[in-house]
């Protein structure tokens, strides 16, 4: 099914070929960026960014530069007509006829697919509330699949807060579509990943599961280390954080026990949790991660935009 | 045993789980109505052991959706001159839209006015949730 004028609220909207697709045109612009510098030329980015973010707006706005279009939006809800209580369907049945594709970032959960129920131009879901974000998703999936030449039968590691991180939701959720993917969940216990998502994935997928504290005791098993922040906060008593923080912290010597071409993955920024010393490690793979967020995002707009992406002999 | 006439034109909700009935006739605000209604509780039943049933004497629009969601096993019969002229089981919805609200504080649903909340049925766990279609919080409906 074409990707033209579709939305993007969920990385399981996509089938498995569909995504494959982005993937495809991601690695080929990768290999050859100039080729598709004008192929969004006369398109527009409609940047609707309703809380603060730094990394993902600018990567969008980078993707659709990098492809000759133009970007217009907002990055601060309280200097737009949001702060008036205008409500989404309203702003987004306007801004739509202004922009030809549009990504939105929401502190509200649904936001992104409510949206999408009244706009005339594809919605793609920049981050919403603690829910989802599918684009950091794709990116995962396309690094995961440079790296490896493969995304099924891996056993992937997500490590630190899996109960409100929303890229570990998005991402476990596309990886069980995969075959033969297992999945070792470290995290202390009141972080851990939500009984009902957990039992979720198991019933429908029937996905292999372990859950442990320690990532000590795993990290020699595993194929893909998803590191994530850990924040004090989230932890019920002192005694426990002072108890496990170590174990969340990933450095050289933790590294050691690990395979030679095992991947470690961070959706960014970090704080603590991945030490300096990992960035020379050619198995840290997160800055890289990013760089490939940027491939993703183009690929993407350009099949929803349905623009000529075939520029070979251009 | 206690006897109530039958209506000559209107509605029963028979098979309503025992206590329930109680919560139907308030949902469906049957004390405010200037019609004869009867709500009968804890009547013998082959199917349930005991159940409710409430009998109406007028012909008024049933949400049959609702009525599903608070009570899936109930038979709504429609009586005209004396005889059931339809006879219509309620089944759970598998999809709800505005009959209650998202659980989850920081869903969409729950800020902006324009929306209607609205959920698609999902087994989870061995039981029956609605999923939110805004954030996929699972909600259990309860009156």
């Amino acid at each position: 099914m074409s990707l033209k004028g579709r939305h993007l609220i969920d990385p399981n909207d996509f089938t498995l070929e569909e995504l494959s697709r982005i993937f495809d045109l991601a690695d080929k612009m990768i290999d050859n960026r100039e080729a598709y510098g004008s192929i969004c030329k006369g398109k527009i980015l409609g940047t609707l960014f309703y809380e603060p973010s730094t990394r993902t707006r600018l990567s969008f706005e980078s993707a659709m530069l990098r492809m000759g279009g133009s970007v217009l939006g907002f990055s601060d809800a309280s200097t737009s007509s949001v702060s008036k209580g205008e409500s989404i369907a309203d702003t987004i049945r306007v801004l739509c006829t202004y922009a030809d594709v549009v990504v939105m970032r929401h502190p509200k959960e649904g936001a992104p697919k409510l949206a999408s129920e009244y706009s005339a131009a594809p919605v793609i879901n920049g981050g919403d509330g603690g829910h989802q974000h599918p684009t950091q998703t794709l990116t995962d999936l396309l690094t995961i699949r440079r790296y490896k030449g493969r995304i099924d039968q891996l056993t992937v590691a997500f490590c630190g807060d899996l109960k409100f991180g929303r890229t570990v939701h998005s991402l476990i959720s596309a990886l069980s579509r995969y075959q033969g993917c297992r999945f070792v969940l470290i995290s202390p216990n009141e972080l851990r990943l939500p009984e009902t998502l957990k039992n979720y994935l198991i019933e429908k997928y029937n996905i292999d599961v372990v859950e442990t504290e320690s990532l000590e005791k795993v990290i020699n098993e595993v194929d893909i280390l998803y590191m994530t922040r850990i924040q004090k906060e989230r932890f019920f008593n002192e005694a426990d954080y002072m108890r496990l923080k170590d174990s969340y912290i990933l450095n050289r010597s933790k590294l050691k026990h690990a395979k030679k071409d095992m991947l470690v993955m961070h959706p960014l920024p970090r704080v603590n949790e991945i030490s300096y010393d990992v960035d020379d490690d050619p198995r840290g793979v997160y800055f890289k991660q990013a760089e490939y967020g940027i491939y993703v995002r183009m690929a993407l707009m350009a099949l929803l935009l349905g623009v000529d992406v075939n520029v070979e002999g251009k | 045993m206690l006897k109530v006439n039958s209506i000559n034109c209107g509605i029963v909700i028979d098979h309503i789980t025992a206590g329930n009935g109680i919560k139907i006739f308030e949902k469906l605000k049957l004390s405010d109505v200037n019609f004869p209604v009867v709500l009968l509780i804890n009547v013998p039943s082959n199917r349930l052991g005991k159940k409710d049933i409430i009998k109406i004497e007028n012909k008024i629009d049933l949400d049959l959706t609702m009525l599903g969601l608070i009570d899936p096993s109930i038979t709504v019969n429609i009586i005209e001159n004396d005889i059931i002229v339809n006879k219509m089981n309620v089944n759970i919805p598998r999809e709800v839209a505005g009959l209650f609200k998202c659980k989850n504080p920081r869903c969409v649903s729950n800020f902006d006015e324009y929306v209607t909340p609205k959920f698609t049925l999902q087994h989870a766990n061995g039981k029956m949730h609605y999923s939110c279609n805004y954030c996929e919080e699972l909600t259990t409906y309860s009156i």
